[in-house]
């Protein structure tokens, strides 16, 4: 059954481009320590507040040249954090360059990054460069936070705890519900009336009001390991309801059919019919359910952490990230510091597209399959 | 439809009786209890500290604890806030009206665009209109709320149109009751828009797809081959039938308005009850945290029953089962 549905998937043009997408966004956090050119906890001290960087193309004097290239900033107001191009310098910004050693994954390192600043400062006048420079500038794509830190570097690397938190939170809710369900379906009785009230019961409190006072219970200041295990636990408290109820509804609906009751008369245990009739037939509706509900995690995660209550500081949390611009003189003087909510947005409309669409391509009559492109 | 009624009014009862009891039970059990940074101050001597957690009954078994609680609740008292240092009932009092302004504002704009909206598309299904429609429906499910809630924090900064947060002006207590009002619809706008975007786009798109399933059944189409005029094949035949699970989403609606009120009262200095569950969750206030629960949790049963109630309104053969 789930090779079928991936078969579905994979033969439904959209759903298939989605789950290109979906997984390139899953190789970018693995490869987080690659792509980010910086340390997202590095603090640069004389670029505090720093607006991003302009790539350039063509010098003053209108040459063009080989590859994109930078001014440094030089700063004016220490106090109100304003810069200024230092146009007397420029630095060139390439692929594939040596910088400090990152962590990859599986304890795996790099030195190289994906872009960089090549070493080779140059003046306009002196094209060769002075020899025995110190390190060349860093280059901010996306500017800096109030701590120096690299807004670029961060947003890369707060793609790892939202996906993690989602991906590990998805196969709980979806574990526990589908064992649930299926049980709670199949046998019926008092397991199955406490198990939908409990459902009920988590059902019938606004979601995050839910989260917030089961965040309460536990410390505020929790270690990053802590406070990982701890939203993914929350996730999973929350969300395993929807899935057991699909699942509940398909086994209902299976275990009055014919073959379930052949299988009964030739002798089959209920353990077995559960293991090879029914879980096998209602995993692909379970599965959907549990797809549907990826991006709440994601929003799950970015809410509490943007509340303080998720991922601490210094580990970037595009929820945190947010959190500061929170501030109205924050907003006014570094917009870019919202580039994490346009992330968090590209990666909530991408896995509910991914969502609807591996719905659609399971099921074109579901009413929320008719398309209109 | 008396028995109805009853057997809701029960049902609602238990729904919250076990609500509070497991969040009774899981702030009882967490880590160190509200006077825990107290006990940290050297100046405190154990015996007071014993005086205390006697007075505030803490030292009594849980169960014990549960039973005084619910038999306060019952006499109408949530209890008291140890970081307002006032009666929680006072305190979530002007909140509640602050948060159900909010809600009912925004469950206003989202129903009444939402549902019109969604009926037009599905009539005029894979025509321009529809395809915009779906791309905003998209957009607008997909937004973080409080990503816009932060836009609109500097839309309205740079415009200069609306209040920065807060529900109204300072210095406008003195002014006259209709400027005070509008004072208050201004600073409204803005939070209630932010918080109907997600709500919106799903009752559109659920009554798109909904009544455009209802508009192809047999039914419509042979009422159609009768020569019934456009309108009472719309009214009549296509949307009753589209409309149950479309009406379904009023209880989901306030839940999730609810749920997103706590982000947007956050960021636009909403003084309601979101932003009072956040503030308690950091100063750890139990009967706060409870209160809010409560009320939250009941919102959303209303939220459920008035769905049901309209479901039978809509549905004759729901009324024969209940």
């Amino acid at each position: 059954m789930g090779a079928s549905l991936f078969h579905r998937v994979w033969t439904y043009p959209r759903a298939r481009r989605l789950l290109g997408i979906a997984v390139g966004s899953y190789l970018v956090a693995l490869l987080a320590g690659f792509i980010a050119p910086y340390d997202p906890r590095a603090q640069d001290r004389s670029a505090v507040k720093a607006p991003p960087h302009r790539l350039r193309f063509r010098d003053a004097e209108g040459r063009l040249h080989r590859r994109p290239f930078f001014h440094p900033w030089r700063i004016v107001d220490r106090a109100r954090h304003q810069y200024e191009e230092d146009r007397s310098r420029y630095y060139e910004v390439a692929f594939f360059v040596r910088g400090e050693e990152a962590p990859l994954f599986l304890g795996l390192k790099t030195s190289y990054h994906l872009f960089g600043v090549l070493s080779r400062s140059s003046t306009h006048r002196e094209p060769s460069g002075v020899a025995g420079e110190e390190s060349p500038p860093r280059v901010y794509l996306l500017g800096t936070d109030h701590l120096g830190r690299d807004v670029f570097s961060r947003l890369v690397h707060g793609s790892r705890p939202a996906l993690l938190i989602a991906s590990l939170s998805l196969v709980g809710a979806f574990l526990i519900g589908f064992v649930l369900g299926g049980v709670a379906g199949y046998y019926g009785g008092t397991f199955d009336a406490v198990l939908m009230r409990m459902g009920e019961l988590v059902e019938s409190v606004p979601l995050l009001f839910l989260l917030l006072v089961w965040r309460a219970v536990l410390p505020l200041d929790l270690s990053v390991e802590a406070s990982l295990f701890t939203l993914i636990a929350l996730f999973v408290l929350v969300s395993w309801t929807s899935i057991a109820r699909v699942t509940r509804g398909c086994v209902l609906s299976l275990k009055a059919q014919e073959f379930v009751l052949g299988a009964l008369a030739l002798g089959a245990s209920p353990g077995w019919i559960l293991r090879h009739h029914l879980f096998p037939n209602a995993l692909t509706p379970a599965l959907i359910q549990a797809t549907l509900t990826l991006p709440s995690f994601l929003l799950g995660e970015a809410a509490l952490s943007f509340l303080g209550l998720g991922i601490p500081e210094p580990e970037p949390s595009w929820g945190s990230m947010l959190a500061v611009a929170r501030d109205l003189s924050v907003l006014r003087a570094q917009p870019w510091l919202l580039v994490p909510g346009l992330a968090l947005w590209g990666f909530v409309a991408l896995f509910t597209l991914l969502g609807e669409a591996i719905r659609a391509a399971w099921d074109p009559h579901h009413p929320a399959s008719a398309p209109a492109f | 439809m008396r028995v109805f009624w009853l057997r809701r009014g029960v049902q609602a009862i238990g729904l919250l009786m076990a609500l509070s009891f497991v969040t009774f039970l899981s702030l009882a059990l967490a880590p160190g209890d509200p006077f825990a940074t107290l006990e940290e101050r050297p100046f405190l001597s154990p015996e007071t500290r014993q005086a205390w957690r006697r007075q505030w009954g803490l030292d009594q078994p849980l169960l014990v604890r549960y039973g005084r609680w619910l038999a306060h609740v019952a006499q109408g008292q949530l209890g008291y806030s140890l970081e307002y240092q006032m009666p929680v009932s006072e305190l979530i009092g002007a909140r509640l009206g602050a948060t159900l302004l909010l809600t009912i504002a925004a469950n206003g704009i989202a129903w009444g665009i939402g549902f019109p909206l969604g009926v037009f598309a599905a009539l005029h299904a894979y025509s321009w209109f529809d395809r915009a429609h779906t791309v905003f429906a998209t957009v607008a499910l997909t937004t973080p709320r409080f990503f816009l809630a932060l836009v609109a924090l500097i839309f309205a900064m740079t415009t200069g149109w609306f209040p920065l947060g807060g529900i109204r002006s300072i210095g406008i207590e003195g002014a006259a009751p209709l400027e005070r009002f509008l004072d208050v619809l201004h600073h409204l706008v803005l939070p209630a828009v932010v918080l109907s975007a997600h709500p919106l786009a799903v009752i559109s798109t659920h009554t798109r797809g909904h009544l455009l399933d209802a508009l192809h059944t047999p039914g419509v189409r042979a009422a159609r081959a009768k020569g019934l005029p456009r309108v009472t094949l719309l009214w009549r035949h296509a949307l009753r039938p589209a409309l149950a699970p479309v009406i379904v989403l009023v209880g989901y609606s306030f839940g999730s308005l609810l749920s997103g009120s706590a982000l947007v009262e956050t960021i636009l200095a909403w003084p309601g009850l979101g932003q009072l569950i956040v503030e308690s969750v950091f100063a750890r206030d139990p009967d706060v945290l409870m209160a809010t629960v409560l009320i939250g949790g009941a919102c959303v049963i209303v939220g459920h029953t008035l769905a049901d109630a309209l479901l039978m309104m809509n549905d004759p053969r729901s009324r024969i089962e209940a």
